[in-house]
């Protein structure tokens, strides 16, 4: 099976005035399908910018960037906006919804700019079943500043989820939730991983980590550490644990 | 499909803030309806001054005693009374293309019947002067030729004398006295209304020329006459053979002034559009000034827009929106903005053209035309300050507008 994303010597370099700022050095990296890579390291060590890299957000400055054996690293941007919309869902740590705008009618936004024509009521009854998928049936209608942290960002991985991507990008997205919250989320990405989506997660947490299939740790705009995680958790477990609410399970 | 939703998202972002796209649409509504109701005033009064010349009567050239000062001032026309009856005689009989030709003279007296008075216009006139001038009766007929050649006491009258002396009845026999002297009415004027300088055409008494002459003015010098021409194509061709004809019988030397002036029908119409078109040029202008604010206050609003909206342009891009995605969003809600607004100052155009002619009776005539330009012009104000704004947010880098605070 050919690699989902393969990175060869990437190297991104950003031009801040007189200095330059190396915040990717070389980073050589492939990712099969099916994979939930945890991705650590210090701020500033260049995570972000990998992650932009894969999303198709940014291109380069030099190596190769296969996706799904697709080079993708001189496209234009329009060509860009096209893979991000059909093969890559983002979730990101502020959640990033449009606000005064319903989750239903957030979830939708990525179903309008797609290519292939989609009706009006095909895209609704998608856009329900991914935040039905996600635990939030009952809240289509809810505004963000109606919905808890964790509800947002189901919301935000609804969205990622409607166009059927193969990769979902995650950029500390348990970042501004509280420990519990965090373990529904990654129940959320557990769920979605076993179903054959491959997730890339950039945390700064141990414990969130360990609910990845793959650890990396970056410093300095290089990849330091990349092993297979020991002893995995599981959300599924932890929520059952006498502490747990009975609400979160549902939702998880 | 991508289109309709692209404009579903447009029409969404612009009924969630509903106080600033009324402010924002503000602007090109009062712009706009400055146009339309400018541009009426400008019509209507453009086509008063057209049926006042029409009034004059077809083909109809005016000849004028009167003479043009070495400076270029002229005195009064008429006043220096250079033109004889022969000249209008001589006129229809040697230039070719003249139907008829009726000598005028004028002077302003008073007339009674009765127990009553009036300060009026007295006319005299050819037999031929209410066929050039368009003229029909109301009720009686005109004086005849044999009345003109006998220089018989018999006259016609305009509506307003009819009214102020007789109020409602006929007074076609009744007897007018103008210097004591009686004259027998032989018809009522159908009513013409205001001339083009102010004054009322149906405010007037029209004797034949002759009896103006002896019985009345004592005088046989003549203020003008009325010259018809056979067909608006030979007129310019009969004002240069009269005047050549005029200049050869009152002796006029090479580069001396003509004692007399002639107009064409054409040069007064053209004369008074000049200036009607002058006025709506100056009152489109106005509102058309108004009009470019009002974009100016789309483009700002919408810069605004963008700036605010920068992280939300971000999550669009990156979930899959193009720049043109992008741009066409904007740029719909600035057409949006400008034909909305376009269309209820159409409206406001219209309604307050429709309240001055109404209130104010002055003129009004709110063309489709100016209604169809007014509207493409609002629309294209939306798209002319929308561009730019719309042409920023489409360039903007996706991790940046992701990272906007
Ligand atoms: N747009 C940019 N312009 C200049 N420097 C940048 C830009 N984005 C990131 N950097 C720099 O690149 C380095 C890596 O940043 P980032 O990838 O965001 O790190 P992380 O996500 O691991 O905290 C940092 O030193 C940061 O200051
Ligand atoms: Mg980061």
């Amino acid at each position: 099976m050919k690699p989902l994303i393969q990175l060869e010597n990437l190297v991104k370099t950003y031009q801040s005035g007189e200095v330059e700022v190396r915040a990717v050095r070389n980073v050589s990296l492939v990712v099969e399908p099916g994979e939930f890579v945890a991705v650590m390291g210090a701020s500033g060590s260049g995570k972000s910018t990998m992650m932009n890299t894969i999303g198709c957000l940014d291109r380069p400055t030099a190596g190769r960037y296969l996706l799904d054996g697709v080079d993708v690293s001189a496209l234009d941007r329009a060509r860009l906006a096209d893979i991000r919309n059909e093969k890559i869902g983002f979730v990101f740590q502020g959640f990033n919804l449009l606000s005064r705008t319903s989750a239903v009618e957030n979830v939708e936004l990525p179903m309008l700019y797609a290519r292939g024509a989609k009706s009006p009521r095909d895209i609704r009854a998608r856009a329900l079943a991914a935040l039905a998928m996600v635990g939030l049936a009952d809240r289509a209608e809810h505004f963000p500043n109606q919905l808890s942290g964790g509800q947002q960002q189901r919301v935000a991985i609804a969205r990622a989820l409607c166009n059927d991507p193969s990769l979902i990008l995650a950029d500390e997205p348990t970042g501004n939730l509280d420990t519990r919250t965090s373990i529904e989320i990654m129940g959320v990405f557990q769920k979605l991983n076993d179903s054959g989506i491959t997730i890339m997660m950039v945390t700064h947490e141990l414990d969130i980590a360990a609910f990845a299939k793959r650890n990396i740790v970056m410093r300095d705009g290089v990849i330091v550490t990349d092993k297979p995680v020991e002893r995995r958790h599981f959300a599924a477990e932890e929520l059952n644990q006498p502490t747990a609410q009975p609400n979160a399970v549902a939702a998880a | 499909m991508k289109h309709t939703a692209t404009i579903r998202i447009a029409l969404r972002a612009l009924r969630r803030n509903k106080l600033r796209t009324a402010l924002t649409m503000l602007g090109i509504i009062i712009g706009v309806g400055a146009v339309v109701a400018m541009v009426g005033i400008g019509a209507g009064a453009k086509a008063q001054v057209e049926a006042q010349i029409a009034t004059l009567g077809q083909n109809v050239i005016l000849v004028m005693s009167g003479t043009t000062t070495a400076s270029g001032i002229r005195t009064g026309f008429g006043s220096a009374g250079t033109l004889k009856v022969e000249d209008a005689e001589a006129i229809l009989r040697e230039v070719p293309g003249v139907v008829s030709v009726s000598p005028e003279l004028r002077a302003a007296m008073q007339v009674a019947s009765g127990n009553q008075n009036l300060m009026t216009q007295i006319l005299g006139e050819g037999a031929d002067y209410f066929e050039i001038r368009q003229w029909p009766f109301k009720s009686g007929t005109s004086f005849t030729e044999q009345d003109v050649r006998g220089a018989n006491k018999v006259c016609v009258i305009g509506l307003t004398t009819s009214r102020t002396l007789f109020g409602d009845a006929d007074p076609v026999g009744e007897i007018l006295r103008i210097k004591q002297v009686p004259f027998v009415i032989t018809g009522v004027l159908t009513p013409k209304g205001m001339s083009m300088m102010g004054s009322d055409q149906d405010d007037v008494v029209i004797l034949p020329y002759t009896s103006a002459m002896k019985r009345v003015m004592g005088q046989t010098m003549l203020r003008g006459m009325n010259v018809q021409a056979a067909s608006p194509d030979v007129l310019l061709q009969v004002q240069d053979q009269i005047i050549t004809l005029l200049r050869q019988k009152h002796r006029i030397q090479p580069g001396r002034d003509d004692d007399f002036t002639v107009r064409g029908q054409q040069d007064i119409a053209a004369m008074a559009t000049e200036q009607s078109k002058t006025m709506t040029i100056l009152l489109a202008a106005v509102a058309g000034v108004s009009l470019v604010v009002g974009g100016i206050g789309i483009m700002n609003i919408m810069l605004v827009s963008v700036t605010e909206r920068t992280r939300e342009i971000g999550i669009r891009m990156a979930v899959g929106a193009h720049g043109s995605d992008i741009l066409l969003q904007f740029l719909i809600e600035s057409i949006t903005l400008s034909s909305l607004g376009g269309i209820i100052g159409i409206l406001l155009g219209i309604l307050s053209s429709y309240l001055l002619s109404t209130i104010s009776h002055w003129p009004t005539m709110v063309s489709p035309a100016s209604i169809v330009v007014a509207f493409l012009f609002s629309a294209g104000v939306g798209i002319f300050f929308g561009y730019y704004p719309a042409q920023k947010a489409a360039a903007l880098d996706p991790i940046d507008a992701l990272r906007y605070e």
